[in-house]
């Protein structure tokens, strides 16, 4: 009966205008709390009955984003009232508890652009907290899928071909796996060179979000826009984001020893003459991460390339090729100098 | 806004009620029938709590996607790996890297079988007290080079048990231990593997009472460069024979340069002691001990075997179908056979067996395989005090009691 009364009343509010009183706010209390709720809606982040984020958060884009099948992202975090994230010299944000990153997955030409599923990232006390939503059929609301599930859908990619996937959408320990250093789990996006606030920066509480170190953090290029760095710069900066939450010294394939983070040396740690550790059918036959020169013989590429759970890299959060990645990296690694080694 | 709270309080009082009493163990069953039977496992995994057992119901299990396991102190008990008990069958996945992941400590594996999986099988990486006991895992149509890497892979773990477990058909390693310590390998079956048990890059380990036959190189203790650790092992009382499999391995990989017919394979480690084995009817050798002989650039590595031991064990027919390049010759020029031991005479090694020994006379790793100088050598010397037994904490013990 608590249940039924309070939907009434939430109802009866959004009836009466009551927006206009004052801005509506994430529920703090079911952010901080120690639950995962079962409904999305629970932690108020979202326009009730839509996937309409809330005017209060901050809406925000990455210049180099993470491949997930096409998957158009709809980023935003929430920070409480009068809290802010230090930038550290890093680029790092240090966010405080009760941050909520929010990120929904969707395909412009599927389900008219509704969302498939949400992720929230929160900060709690006990640490950062993954949970995957998936969106109801009538899209009003979404539901907790802590174990992950697969969504049959299909979208076109930008070349026009035409895609029909059982897109994954991870469990909670899956989140982990890339989200993890030293087995904690971590944000992975929202680092000060990668974020594009363009699209909320004008807004007259921007500056309450971030306060920014002396020095100037160099931005990331944007892999798909030549006039945002070299051919290496680019690739360096797809390696970023796409594979060095896991290949780092701290991460998920610390074992590999190939560490691809955007500040790392190029070297054979970085793939290039690396023979193939634990890569298992993943060599594809081939000597080297990275052949100097020679994309067809990089088992990299070929692991970016393939669909087989046994080869395929990364290992979750993939159904398709990203083609146009690929390609960039294959022209990144004919362009080196073949006795880069 | 301000209600969302109260109109969960029904999944509140849920969740209270299951943390009311951390203290009390639970046991969560989970039946192979249910039409959901990968989330529904795959959710009682993320929902256990440390002390509590997840129990798989008997049955054939056909799972799409890798299941894995965060929980420190969680059981997985099924009804047996063999007919008739808890089978995860692999054949129809579509994502993951291997059957089942678990990065917590204090873990317990038995009592099923994980099957076809299209990568590795169970990996455990940075998973501390790990216990692999009575498991099962296997490529059901025999060595082929489709199937996955790894059978039972433990990674950066410190304090590792693998008991009773049957691995076959691993495209690489069928039991492969890498970058941890502390680790014992026993009372296991490896078969027709590309390598039977495979350690690597570790630490103390003893591997002992396994029985290794018929893959290509039945066990090797490796050290590769680039990366995070390397260095005493105990091999012992196996019974490593007829290791007769043709290479299967992907090509690059490391495993792919064994040749068929190895007994047991040393590469560039330091303090291992291979002592009391039954070996039988290893074509190329019983024993091998070589260096590491690629390119490397990592300053810190050391491509050298060092304080090898050899003593006290069982040779059977060894060196009758020797399969590396020259061996032809060189079998021809020794009488149509190689003895059981051979050693690339790089490193040092002492070797107490009574069997004939051939050096590849190739001291300096730089030196090509090709400038070959073999000859007879004999390694007899004192050897280096003996290597402690491994000891594991009992907690670990008493779960396999």
């Amino acid at each position: 009966m608590k249940r039924l009364a309070a939907a009434l009343a939430a109802a009866l509010l959004c009836a009466s205008g009551a927006s206009a009183v004052s801005e509506p706010l994430p529920d703090q209390a079911v952010i901080d709390g120690a639950t995962m709720p079962a409904k999305l809606s629970a932690f108020g982040l979202f326009r009730p009955g839509t996937s309409e984020p809330l005017p209060a958060l901050l809406p925000y884009d990455l210049n180099t984003p993470l491949f997930s099948d096409y998957a158009e992202k709809h980023r935003a975090i929430w920070m409480p009232p009068g809290e802010s994230a230090p930038i550290m010299r890093d680029g790092n944000p240090s966010f405080p508890v009760g941050t909520v990153i929010v990120k929904s997955f969707g395909w412009p030409d599927w389900n008219g652009g509704r969302p498939v599923e949400t992720r929230l990232l929160i900060r709690r006390a006990s640490g950062w907290v993954a949970l995957p939503y998936i969106w109801d059929a009538d899209g009003k609301d979404a539901s907790l899928a802590i174990a992950g599930r697969r969504v049959p859908v299909t979208f076109k990619s930008p070349d026009g071909a035409s895609h029909s996937i059982n897109y994954a959408v991870p469990n909670k320990n899956q989140c982990k796996e890339c989200h993890s250093l030293k087995g904690e789990i971590v944000p992975i996006g929202p680092k000060a060179g990668n974020m594009d606030f363009a699209a909320s920066r004008g807004r007259s509480d921007f500056s309450r979000f971030f306060t920014w170190p002396a020095n100037r953090i160099a931005p990331m290029p944007r892999w798909n826009d030549p006039k945002s760095g070299s051919v290496a710069d680019r690739a360096r900066a797809y390696l970023a984001v796409n594979c060095s939450h896991c290949h780092n010294p701290e991460g998920s394939a610390s074992n590999s020893g190939l560490f691809l983070r955007w500040t790392d040396p190029v070297n054979v740690n970085y793939g290039i003459g690396k023979r193939p550790t634990a890569a298992g059918r993943g060599s594809g036959g081939m000597d080297f991460a990275i052949a100097p020169g020679d994309p067809d013989h990089s088992f990299l590429i070929y692991r970016l390339e393939s669909l087989d759970p046994g080869i395929a890299m990364p290992e979750v959060g993939r159904s398709t090729v990203h083609s146009e990645g690929a390609a960039l990296l294959r022209q990144w690694i004919a362009e080196m100098p073949k006795d880069a080694h | 806004m301000r209600f969302h709270g109260l109109r969960h309080a029904a999944t509140l009082c849920i969740l209270a009620a299951i943390a009311a009493n951390p203290a009390s163990a639970k046991t969560i069953s989970v039946s192979a029938g249910t039409p959901d039977a990968n989330e529904k496992l795959q959710e009682a995994l993320i929902l256990a709590e440390p002390g509590d057992t997840v129990e798989l119901g008997a049955g054939t299990w056909k799972l799409t996607d890798g299941l894995s396991l965060d929980v420190n102190n969680v059981t997985v008990r099924g009804a047996g790996a063999g007919e008739g008990g808890s089978i995860l069958d692999f054949s129809g996945q579509q994502g993951a890297g291997e059957g089942l992941l678990v990065t917590s400590d204090d873990v317990f594996l038995t009592g099923f079988a994980v099957l076809n999986t299209k990568g590795d099988g169970i990996k455990s990486k940075g998973a501390d007290r790990i216990v692999y006991y009575r498991l099962r895992v296997e490529w059901t149509a025999g060595p082929k080079a489709t199937n996955g890497a790894y059978g039972v892979y433990p990674v950066e773990s410190t304090d590792v048990l693998i008991d009773s477990v049957f691995v076959r058909g691993a495209s690489d390693a069928g039991i492969y231990v890498g970058q941890s310590k502390n680790i014992v390998v026993r009372d296991s079956i490896a078969q027709e593997n590309v390598a039977g048990i495979e350690i690597e890059n570790s630490f103390d380990a003893d591997v002992h009472d396994n029985i290794a036959t018929r893959n290509t190189g039945g066990i090797l203790v490796f050290d590769l460069p680039s990366l995070p650790q390397q260095g005493g092992h105990n091999v012992f009382e196996n019974v490593v024979n007829d290791n007769s499999t043709p290479n299967f391995a992907p090509k690059g990989n490391i495993v792919a340069s064994v040749p068929t017919g190895t007994g047991v394979l040393v590469m560039a480690n330091r303090n291992v002691e291979i002592f009391d084995n039954v070996f039988d009817l290893n074509g190329t050798a019983n024993v091998m001990i070589v260096g590491y002989r690629y390119d490397h650039k990592d300053p810190n590595y050391q491509p050298l075997p060092k304080q090898i031991v050899v003593r006290g064990n069982q040779h059977g027919k060894a060196g009758y179908a020797p399969a590396f390049d020259g061996a032809d010759q060189i079998a021809a020029a020794l009488g149509g056979s190689l003895p059981p031991v051979l050693w690339d005479g790089a490193g040092d090694a002492v070797v107490l067996d009574d069997v004939g020994v051939l050096s590849l006379g190739l001291p300096d790793i730089k030196t090509p395989r090709s400038e070959a100088k073999p000859q007879p050598a004999n390694l007899k010397g004192t050897p280096p005090a003996r290597l402690p037994e491994i000891k594991l904490p009992e907690s670990m013990e008493a779960k396999v009691k």
